[in-house]
């Protein structure tokens, strides 16, 4: 598929969306919004799929909201900011936790505004060593959006999601690990192989029921102990009826690595 | 081992008392038609008369439980062929039905879809269902009692809001205002709608059938005529053999056998 903002390919099983405005450090405008669309539609259509890798061409992951494209003029009108949270980043937010597949996230370079919280919504963030995660927001007057003010408190305790959205002091990609905001941390040169290499153990893995553990994670926030409980033997239900479960049972019994289709 | 005969809907065999019916009509999202209505009915009309089916379990796709009624149909009715529409009597049929009827909604469930799924007796939905009455958009409104029954679900002002703005509320929302009984997971709604189903085709076939009249009398009557009804129904079981068979099983720790007499 041909895109103008995004790159997206695929490849064993592996789909690799990359933002690709790297001039403007990966900034959101509609047009790019609406072709991430497009390739998470097509990505969902593609049964070779099993695996979805987000990242950015060039220095940056993404700066978020591309302030220009918004025309924002401070003697005009009062814009409503809602809009395009309500059509594009709320969407995209719920799509990436939802999505029925694992989500690797690979931020190689500044995260900053929406491009801060992207990844807070995918399942697995590996982070290039030079990578700051900024929530801006603050310094222009504005709110931690893209489930930000969700993720932040979840991921990091109170105290330290008040610090970030409050300060809007970059986070450097070591010190999001140690307070177990994102997975991993490699040097910069090795994060694209890194990313692909743990996308392409997945994509051999059960997807079925890796998207119902991920399904069950997302969920237990919203959830009290019983009705988490009650999710948990849903889900167990839907996985033991996969061909993947039958088949990793087959494969301990015989002593032999599984072979899973993802069914 | 579904029976063919029917161009809108799927019916499946019964199975411990419960009927499965559902919508197929994927090119649409399941809006119903005219001719999608008359099947129902005949559904309903063989369902009433059979012993062996004692619940019906009403559903649609994963997409759409049914997105509304068909438009290019309602546009060629004017003045006088409204008047004339011979729907009224389907969704009557459905409404006279005296046994439990479940829908079990998942995705879109609009307008008239909407209005199908509150003829049911309980609606259970997955988390992606959304509910509402978008006939506002098309200069119309609701007209299968998607002003009354919804009102008497969810009260006045989110009635006002949906039925005002047409916009869609979401499962959850759907749950917290009393319009469906359940959220599930969407792969889980129809087994869930059948579990339950099942449960209730166990029991004895005359309380069900009373009690499922004396809730909705409750529905449209002051509490003291609901209540002298509930009395009344409530005495009649005092005369079947599943009520002496119900009591003796409990007595005697056992589970009972209703035969519906």
């Amino acid at each position: 598929m041909n895109f103008e903002h995004i790159l997206y390919s695929v490849d064993s099983g592996v789909a690799l969306l990359s933002l690709n405005r790297p001039s403007a450090l990966n900034s959101f405008n509609e047009a790019m919004h609406l072709e991430v669309q497009q390739a998470l539609k097509a990505t969902l259509k593609d049964e070779r799929v099993r695996v979805l890798v987000l990242t950015g061409e060039g220095r940056g992951f993404c700066a978020g909201q591309d302030l220009s494209d918004r025309n924002v003029d401070p003697t005009a009108e009062s814009p409503d900011l809602g809009l395009s949270i309500e059509r594009f980043y709320n969407p995209l937010i719920k799509q990436l936790q939802a999505f029925p597949m694992p989500v690797i996230c690979a931020v190689n370079g500044v995260a900053a505004g929406a491009g801060a919280n992207i990844p807070l919504a995918c399942d697995l963030v590996i982070a290039a060593r030079s990578a700051k995660f900024i929530q801006a927001f603050c310094k222009i007057g504005l709110i931690p959006d893209s489930g930000g003010t969700w993720f932040l408190p979840r991921l990091v305790g109170m105290a330290r999601a008040k610090q970030l959205a409050l300060l809007g002091e970059p986070l450097m990609a070591e010190k999001a690990l140690e307070w177990g905001m994102i997975y991993r941390v490699v040097d910069d040169q090795d994060l694209r192989e890194e990313a692909l290499t743990l996308a392409r153990h997945l994509a051999t893995q059960p997807t079925k029921g890796l998207a119902y553990i991920k399904r069950a994670l997302n969920q237990s926030f919203d959830h009290d102990f019983s009705t988490q409980l009650d999710l948990e033997r849903d889900l167990q239900r839907m996985a033991g009826q996969t061909q993947d479960y039958r088949e990793g049972v087959k494969a301990f019994m015989e002593k032999r690595p599984a072979e899973f289709k993802g069914e | 081992m579904t029976n063919k005969n029917y161009k809108t809907l799927v019916v499946s065999d019964v199975d411990e008392g419960v009927q499965l019916v559902r919508l197929n009509r994927p090119e649409a999202l399941n809006a119903l038609t005219t001719g999608l209505l008359a099947e129902l009915s005949k559904v309903m009309d063989a369902a009433e008369a059979s012993d062996d089916i004692r619940v019906v379990v009403l559903t649609g796709s994963a997409k759409a439980f049914a997105a509304g009624a068909d438009i290019n149909e309602m546009a060629e009715r004017d003045l006088v062929g409204m008047l004339n529409d011979p729907r009224q009597q389907y969704w009557q049929r459905i409404t006279r039905f005296p046994k439990p009827i479940i829908a079990a909604v998942n995705g879109y469930c609009l307008g008239g879809g909407c209005e199908l799924a509150m003829h049911a007796d309980i609606l259970i939905a997955g988390s992606d269902a959304q509910f509402g009455q978008p006939e506002i958009n098309l200069g119309i409104m609701p007209g299968a009692g998607g002003t009354q029954r919804l009102l008497k679900a969810v009260g006045k002002s989110l009635t006002m809001q949906m039925v005002l703005t047409g916009q869609p509320i979401q499962a959850r929302q759907a749950k917290e205002a009393g319009l469906i009984s359940e959220i599930t997971q969407p792969e889980l709604t129809v087994s869930r709608a059948l579990a339950i189903g099942k449960v209730i085709a166990s029991k004895g076939s005359l309380a069900v059938r009373l009690a499922k009249e004396a809730i909705l009398k409750g529905m449209d009557t002051d509490l003291a005529t609901g209540l002298r009804f509930e009395r009344y129904a409530f005495t009649v079981l005092a005369g079947t053999q599943d009520r002496e068979e119900g009591i003796a099983a409990f007595k005697e720790k056992r589970r009972p056998h209703f035969i519906g007499r």
